[in-house]
Formats: structure tokens, C-alpha cells, sequence
């Protein structure tokens, strides 16, 4: 139940999507952000759908996979799509009861449901297809140029890697845990809320050693290996751009421009 | 009164590209009262198996019965089925988690809903069983040694009296005397009480000594299941599925190769002994 989140986790297969370089995804992600949010006209809406699906197909892994991230925020979806729907003032489309819908309402509650599912269905291909090293590396490089004005890029790098390597052991000590508190009779579903909070104990106290101590021995281990932050540091694999990554920013910015003309005609 | 399990698989991630088949088609009776163990390589799907016998993983294909039952029917509760079937994890000592060695020795019979008088009992009663000191009773486990963690642990689930009692290699890291003391504890338990143990390791040494029926894993699938001495008849082939029989087979099969009529048939350190001893007549 727990490996479901697929936040930080990465698919393994190969694609001409998993080889880009960082950098790249990270540049083509933002401009997709930016364009969920900024394009105009049901041919925008078109275009963008078209490149999340070439770029879908081209990253070979399953459409199930890249919309479990939705599972975890329907309530939310849900839940702001009714508001929307329901609060928004403007003219009447269909009412019941006391509630009234309005055609504002309408359609501001399906841009916001569309903007949303894209935003994870898209940052999702990201987090699929890149390791969580490359991904920090990635933005590492990326914001290099901030260092300069003291900002500790490195350091927020270097936390960021831990910490999204430390998501999936911690779900799998999570599930360890569980099972050998439920072998001795622990039980985790029934019960009022009082109970269910007291039941956690027997979890999270183990869950929290394991991390301090797991937190510890990483601390160590860097130490004896002369770790000292990222001044002077070389990297195993320095990044660099291939033929691939040309081609792509330069679909990016045939994109760019595509939704600005979209959006001057929309 | 038995566990059955029929033809069962377990396929983890399934449906993705993590697919991995950790069991298939097992078939195996375990009759009440017997000790078996359970050998086979890292990841040949050990721990897999034995978290089927309490109902933790559900089996993707294939059923388990308990005492008759299907497990997996809807009206079966498996919180019972766990009070029956007690399960030492691999390193357990990752889940102590309370205020004394002792309480948290009393969390499984208490889930049990035993008297607080009973709880009580089992739980002295079961850190007694697994020579852990008095003096430790009162003191925070994570103030404990590995070792006596370790014992404070396999104490949380003995407490319970399972009817079952599944260790998952109980002597990982511990050292040849705290090894032999915990495994001759778990067999002292077994002469006592009669309940069956399932006991999980890599090193045939170990288990030759203690148990009746040697159940050797590869790859997902049973591939022996008998008598430790006839199991060791195919330490060549164990060899293969890089396992090895304890070093008496060895031993004596080196001597039958050379000449001297030993019989090859023995398992433990003693049984070499008097079978050399006899080949020379000298009595002991
Ligand atoms: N949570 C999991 N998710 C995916 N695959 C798993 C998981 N747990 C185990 N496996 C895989 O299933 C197979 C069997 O694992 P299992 O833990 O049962 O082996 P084992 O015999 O207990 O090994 P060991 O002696 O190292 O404890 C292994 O190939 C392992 O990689
Ligand atoms: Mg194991």
C-alpha cells in the first residue's frame, strides 16, 4: 500500500527521455509549468495535450504509473473543483436546489481541475525518468550562477539527494515495522481516533530510531570519505549535453513560441 | 491441525517494471509439533515464504490453510491467525520501541487481551526463557547491546506462546556463543512446550544440529524438502545453489572416498565422532 507513492521514484527502462540530460527536463519542464499556466483557448489546450503525449509515449513508461501521483490528491481535486463550481459568481447554468451553478463557475472549476492533473502528470514524468542524483545535479548546475550571491547551492543539492534517497528506505522500514508490529498482534485500523493515535506509537518510535540512526551512519561515512561541502569538488559523471538535448531545446522553444501565437489568436 | 500451502506464488510490484517473482508453486504440509528449517541463498525468497504463514503477504496465486481454513476467506481474522502464528522478523530488535525492556516484552500478550496478571507472567516468564538479566528488565532496550536486544526481542514474540513460532534468521550477527545459546533456547522451548518452529538461516552447521526436516529454497521454489540427512546427500548440487552441507558430510565422505568404510550418513559433530570411533572398534 505504501509503495504506491511515486513521488521520487524513479522508472527504470530506456528511453531517448531517460538518457536527456537534466538540465534539459528541468528546462522543458519549467517551460511546460509555465505554459499549464498561460495559455489561451481551446487550441492551446490542444497543443499542450499533443506534447504531454508525444513526450509520454517517447519516455515508454505506462500512463497508469505517471497518473498514481493523481490518487493522492483527488480529495483535493475533488474538493476545489465543488468550490469552484458552486462559489464562483457570474451568469446561471443549470441550478439545484439552493446551489446554483454558473457558467463562470463552470469553467473556471475545469481550468483549475486541468491545470492541476497536468501539473503532476508532467512533474511526474520528470521524477520518472530521472534518478533522483541526476535530478539534484541537474539543479545543481543549474543554479550554479546563485552561489555567487551566497546562496548554499550545493548544500541544498546535497539535501535534497539525501533526502529523496531516504524516502524509499524509509517507506520500506515503514512497511518492515509494520508488519513485525502487526505479527505481534498490533493492530492499526480499528479503533476511534484516540486509539489509532496511540496505536502509531509502536510504529513511528522504531521508525525514528532507524532514521536517526541511518541519519547518523550517513554522517559518518561522508566524513571518513573527507566529505567538506562543494567547494573544489569534481564530479564522477560531469554533466554534459548531447545531439539529443540540441534537438530538444529546440522543440522547446518551437513550443514556446507555438503557445504565444496560440494565445494572440485565442 | 497442520498449515497447508497450495501451489502458492508471490509476484512483488506486480504490474510494473520492479516485477519480481519471489515464489512459485509452492506446495508444503507442516505438521503440528515439527521443527523445520528453512535454508536457501540471499534472495531466494525465504522471508518471502514465511511471511505467507501469518497472512502478512497474500499470496498472488495459490491457497493456505490453517488448522483447515482458508486463510484468505473473507470471514477469516487474521489478527488470530498472528496470535497463533508468532514471527521473529530478521534483525527484530528494529522494532522495540517502548519505555522498558519489559513492557515492550508485554505488548504481543497484551494485544492478546490476556488478564494483566497473565501478561505479566508471559512476559517475565518469556525474558527468563531467553537469559536475558534481571537486571535489564527495568532499563530502556535501545540501552541494550545487540545481543541482548536481540533476545529482548525474540522474548516480545515467545511471550505470546505462539502455537507456530517462525524465526527469521534469529542469529544474524550475533556472535558462535550467542548463536548457539539462542538456538539451543528455541529448542529447549520446543522439547518443552511441543509447538512447531520454522527456523530460517543460511548455514546448514547450524540447522543440522536442531531440526528433523530441512526444507532448501531456490529461486522460488522448494527444491529440497527432507530429512537433514538425506538432504545432505546432494551436497554437490547444494554446492551449486551456493549453499554447502555442515563440514562433517564432508568430512566423511572424503574418508569413504579414501577408503575407510564410514557411513555417510551423519549430520552433527557427534554422530562423526562415534562413527570413526567405531570404525577403529575403540569404545567410548
Ligand atoms: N519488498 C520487495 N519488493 C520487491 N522485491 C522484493 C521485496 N522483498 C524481496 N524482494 C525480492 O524477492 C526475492 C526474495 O526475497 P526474500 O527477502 O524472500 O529473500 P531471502 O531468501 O529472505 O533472502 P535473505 O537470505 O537475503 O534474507 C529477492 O529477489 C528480492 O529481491
Ligand atoms: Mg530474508
Amino acid at each position: 500500500m505504501l509503495r504506491e507513492i511515486t513521488l521520487g521514484q524513479y522508472y527504470p527502462v530506456d528511453s531517448v527521455i531517460h538518457k536527456m540530460d537534466p538540465r534539459t527536463k528541468l528546462f522543458a519542464t519549467v517551460i511546460y509549468i509555465l505554459s499549464i499556466f498561460c495559455f489561451r483557448g481551446p487550441i492551446g489546450f490542444v497543443a499542450i495535450t499533443a506534447g504531454l503525449i508525444a513526450v509520454i509515449y517517447l519516455s515508454k513508461v505506462p500512463f497508469s504509473f505517471m497518473v498514481r501521483g493523481l490518487k493522492a490528491i483527488v480529495f483535493i481535486l475533488v474538493f476545489a473543483g465543488i468550490l469552484n463550481l458552486f462559489m464562483t459568481p457570474g451568469r446561471e447554468l443549470i441550478s439545484i436546489w439552493k446551489f446554483t451553478v454558473t457558467y463562470e463557475g463552470a469553467k473556471s472549476a475545469s481550468l483549475m481541475l486541468f491545470r492541476m492533473i497536468y501539473l503532476i502528470i508532467g512533474t511526474s514524468v520528470m521524477t520518472l525518468t530521472t534518478t533522483p542524483n541526476q535530478l539534484t545535479d541537474g539543479l545543481e548546475t543549474a543554479l550554479k550562477p546563485f552561489a555567487k550571491i551566497k546562496v548554499p547551492v550545493h548544500e541544498i543539492a546535497m539535501m535534497m539527494s539525501i533526502a529523496l534517497r531516504f524516502i524509499p528506505i524509509l517507506v520500506e522500514e515503514t512497511d518492515k515495522i509494520m508488519k513485525a508490529q502487526m505479527a505481534r498482534g498490533a493492530d492499526f485500523e480499528s479503533g476511534g481516533i484516540i486509539k489509532k493515535v496511540k496505536s502509531m506509537v509502536p510504529l513511528l518510535v522504531p521508525l525514528f530510531v532507524s532514521a536517526f540512526r541511518r541519519a547518523n551512519d550517513l554522517a559518518l561515512a561522508m566524513e571518513a570519505r573527507c566529505y567538506h561541502g562543494g567547494e573544489g569538488r569534481t564530479k564522477m559523471i560531469p554533466l554534459h549535453y548531447e545531439h539529443r538535448d540540441k534537438v530538444a531545446y529546440v522543440v522547446v522553444i518551437v513550443y514556446i513560441v507555438l503557445i504565444f501565437i496560440l494565445r494572440k489568436f485565442a | 491441525m497442520s498449515l497447508i500451502l497450495d501451489n502458492v506464488s508471490y509476484v512483488y510490484s506486480q504490474g510494473n517494471a520492479y516485477e519480481k517473482k519471489a515464489l512459485d508453486g509452492i506446495n508444503l504440509k507442516i505438521e503440528d509439533g515439527e521443527f523445520i528449517g528453512i535454508i536457501g541463498h540471499t534472495g531466494s525468497g525465504k522471508s518471502t515464504l514465511i511471511q505467507h504463514l501469518n497472512g502478512l503477504l497474500k499470496a498472488t496465486d495459490g491457497k493456505i490453510y490453517f488448522d483447515g481454513e482458508d486463510i484468505y476467506d473473507k470471514d477469516y481474522e487474521l489478527r488470530d491467525l498472528r496470535m497463533q502464528v508468532g514471527m521473529v522478523f530478521q534483525y527484530p530488535e528494529h522494532q522495540l520501541f517502548d519505555e522498558t525492556v519489559f513492557k515492550d516484552v508485554c505488548f504481543g500478550p497484551r494485544n492478546q487481551g490476556l488478564p494483566e496478571k497473565d501478561v505479566q507472567l508471559r512476559g517475565y516468564e518469556a525474558l527468563k526463557n531467553v537469559g536475558l538479566n534481571e537486571k535489564y528488565f527495568d532499563v530502556s532496550p535501545f540501552e541494550l547491546s545487540g545481543g541482548q536486544k536481540r533476545r529482548a526481542a525474540i522474548a516480545g514474540v515467545i511471550a505470546m506462546k505462539p502455537r507456530v513460532l517462525i524465526l527469521d534468521e534469529p542469529t544474524a550477527g550475533l556472535d558462535p556463543r550467542g548463536k548457539d545459546e539462542i538456538l539451543d533456547m528455541i529448542a529447549a522451548n520446543h522439547q518443552r512446550y511441543g509447538n512447531t518452529v520454522i527456523l530460517v538461516s543460511h548455514s546448514m552447521e547450524d540447522v543440522a544440529k536442531y531440526v528433523d526436516r530441512i526444507i532448501v529454497m531456490d529461486d522460488g521454489k522448494i527444491k529440497y524438502d527432507d530429512e537433514p540427512r538425506e538432504v545432505f546427500k546432494y551436497y554437490k548440487e547444494l554446492e551449486k545453489i551456493g549453499l554447502a552441507a555442515p563440514q562433517v558430510t564432508y568430512l566423511m565422505n572424503d574418508l569413504r572416498e579414501n577408503g575407510y568404510p564410514v557411513s555417510t550418513d551423519v549430520t552433527t559433530v557427534d554422530e562423526a565422532k562415534s562413527a570413526i570411533l567405531k570404525l577403529f572398534k575403540i569404545q567410548t
